[in-house]
């Protein structure tokens, strides 16, 4: 058995209306994986997910899900799978209770076995209050609950989420932050695509940025993260300044009169900074990064490209 | 054995969700054609039809009951398809479906099975139905009608289906049905033997699809028919598996389904 939950090798995908969208992508995560797939809008991200997913048909190349070519047994290879996609995909008319259970009916799981199933996956995402309410009248963040729930209920190894909180308040963001962690420690692999690039930081152990169809990037979040040459910090201080205090190799612009924008190098210590500003009479109440830092290197990496 | 359990359940699962679908409907689905069908009988069967004598030695209410049922059965196994399946391709639910380790053809089933079940249903109501107005009617040849029914509930779905993946709009899935399988239908001897017409319509009525599904199914509730049963039968078995067979294709091609 291949230590590898997905496999892909040299994936393309021409659309019929002559769109390029993917131009041989190769990649390759990892059983218990918590992966990141970023990139912009149009990039190829949803393709590539469409492909493994069987939403989208190939060009050429080859998709492995946990050593099983898709080519050769896609069933076998589906039944591994749980996929959340972007776009809300249920009947909206049916209740929340037919929705799930239906999906299980899906994958083979028997009626009495699927109710079963479908309570323990309710109650974990918030929803079994909600089983008998017809999908559209539920909420955004519910619906969005409801998708993972469907994609749950066959319990895969490999779940694939293509921006899973979109539009979701951040309250319910972190919730399901927790509870994507919680079944990736219970050993479910999980790939996400987001745009929220802190939730990539937060959640993602190994990164890939994929732009015009191709993989610029493919490595850990750790690594990518420590080639940030220099990271930008809001410091808000007690005193109102008129003018940005002079300090040596410290950058600072005055953002207003008692917030102060400073760059700060990889190589440079921040204590030094906080040093100078006190023997300057200037304290600092509070700190925060001036913007995500994967955020940065993500525009730089797709600007580059 | 497990795999074909597990394939087993899905299938029903499919199916069980197609007839739930047009069952929590049935005020759109099921009570339309009764109603309607009525209509034709008081108007067609009871008020019209003794001043138009006997149709093939048959009284007119009495003929005419076989091709009226069939029409109910043709529109309604057609339009259940055609609207459940582009349903879920239009909101995407579909996908719900192509993630699943379902094979193409246990998809196919499952809706085929759904319109199937639809045209049975509404061809045993409007059967109900027309006991009101000929209540000593009796069915000359059970198993041929029951096959008929059966059989014609099967191709019109396969058409469904087909009109299905091809649609874009809901103006799609209404283009075939109003503007060539109602005139094909009402052309195609419901209400009348081609053998009242001139030669020349005689021999292009021969060329309407419609003509030996309704003759057949005439025959074996009747025993009356204006074409060769054995033909018809094997024509209507011909155009299923041409149309099984385009179904699975473009269904494994992804085509309409798939981008």
């Amino acid at each position: 058995m291949s230590q590898f939950a997905l496999e892909i090798t040299d994936l393309k995908k021409t659309y019929d209306s002559d769109v390029v969208a993917l131009k041989g992508i190769n990649l390759a995560v990892k059983e218990g994986d918590f992966f990141a797939l970023l990139g912009p809008n149009g990039a190829g991200k949803s393709s590539t997910i469409g492909i493994i997913a069987s939403l989208v048909t190939k060009s050429a190349g080859k998709v492995k899900i946990f050593d099983i070519d898709t080519d050769e047994n896609f069933p076998e290879a589906k039944r591994l799978l749980g996929v959340v996609s972007q776009e809300i995909n249920f009947n909206n008319f049916e209740k929340v209770i037919d929705i799930v259970t239906t999906q299980a009916g899906f994958y083979g799981i028997p009626l009495k076995e699927s109710l079963l199933k479908t309570e323990i996956t309710l109650k974990r995402l918030g929803l079994w209050k909600k089983r008998n309410d017809q999908a559209r009248t539920l909420s955004g963040g519910f619906k969005r609950r409801l998708m993972i729930a469907k994609a749950l209920i066959h319990e895969p190894k490999l779940l694939i989420l293509d921006e899973p909180t979109a539009g979701v308040d951040i309250e319910l963001r972190r919730e399901m932050w927790e509870f994507l962690k919680e079944i990736n420690a219970q050993g479910t692999t999980i790939i996400l695509t987001t745009h929220y690039l802190e939730e990539a930081e937060q959640l993602c152990k190994n990164i890939a940025i994929i732009d015009h169809g191709e993989l610029v990037e493919n490595t850990s979040m750790k690594d990518l993260l420590s080639r940030l040459d220099v990271q930008g910090f809001v410091l808000d201080i007690d005193q109102s300044l008129e003018q940005p205090p002079s300090i040596l190799n410290f950058p600072i612009t005055l953002e207003d009169s008692t917030t102060l924008n400073v760059v700060i190098k990889k190589d440079q210590s921040i204590n030094d900074l906080f040093g100078q500003l006190s023997a300057l009479g200037i304290t600092v109440s509070s700190m925060r990064n001036e913007s995500n830092r994967l955020e940065e290197m993500f525009i730089e990496m797709v600007k580059k490209n | 054995m497990k795999r074909r359990n597990e394939l087993l359940v899905s299938l029903i699962t499919l199916i069980r969700k197609e007839i739930k679908r047009y069952l929590r409907i049935w005020v759109q689905t099921l009570v339309p054609p009764a109603v309607t069908m009525s209509l034709y009988f008081v108007i067609f069967g009871s008020l019209i039809g003794p001043r138009i004598g006997t149709m093939d030695g048959l009284d007119y209410i009495q003929f005419m009951i076989p091709g009226l049922i069939m029409m109910s059965v043709i529109t309604n196994s057609y339009a259940n398809v055609v609207s459940s399946f582009y349903s879920v391709k239009f909101q995407k639910s579909i996908e719900e479906l192509l993630v699943s380790p379902m094979p193409n053809w246990a998809i196919l089933v499952g809706f085929i099975m759904g319109g199937v079940s639809r045209g049975v249903l509404i061809g045993c109501i409007v059967f109900c139905v027309s006991l009101f107005f000929y209540p000593s009617f009796t069915i000359v040849n059970p198993l041929l009608t029951v096959t008929v029914l059966f059989l014609t509930s099967i191709l019109f779905s396969l058409m469904g289906f087909i009109n299905a993946i091809f649609a874009d709009s809901f103006d799609d899935i209404s283009i075939i049905p109003t503007f060539v399988l109602t005139p094909l239908i009402y052309l195609g001897g419901v209400f009348y033997s081609i053998n009242i017409l001139p030669d020349i319509w005689r021999n292009i009525s021969m060329a309407n699809p419609m003509l030996y599904v309704v003759n057949t199914f005439r025959e074996g509730m009747l025993g009356v028919s204006d074409v060769s049963i054995p033909f018809a039968l094997a024509m209507i078995v011909f155009f299923i598996v041409v149309l099984a067979s385009t179904c699975l294709l473009l269904l494994h091609r992804g085509i309409g389904t798939r981008q």
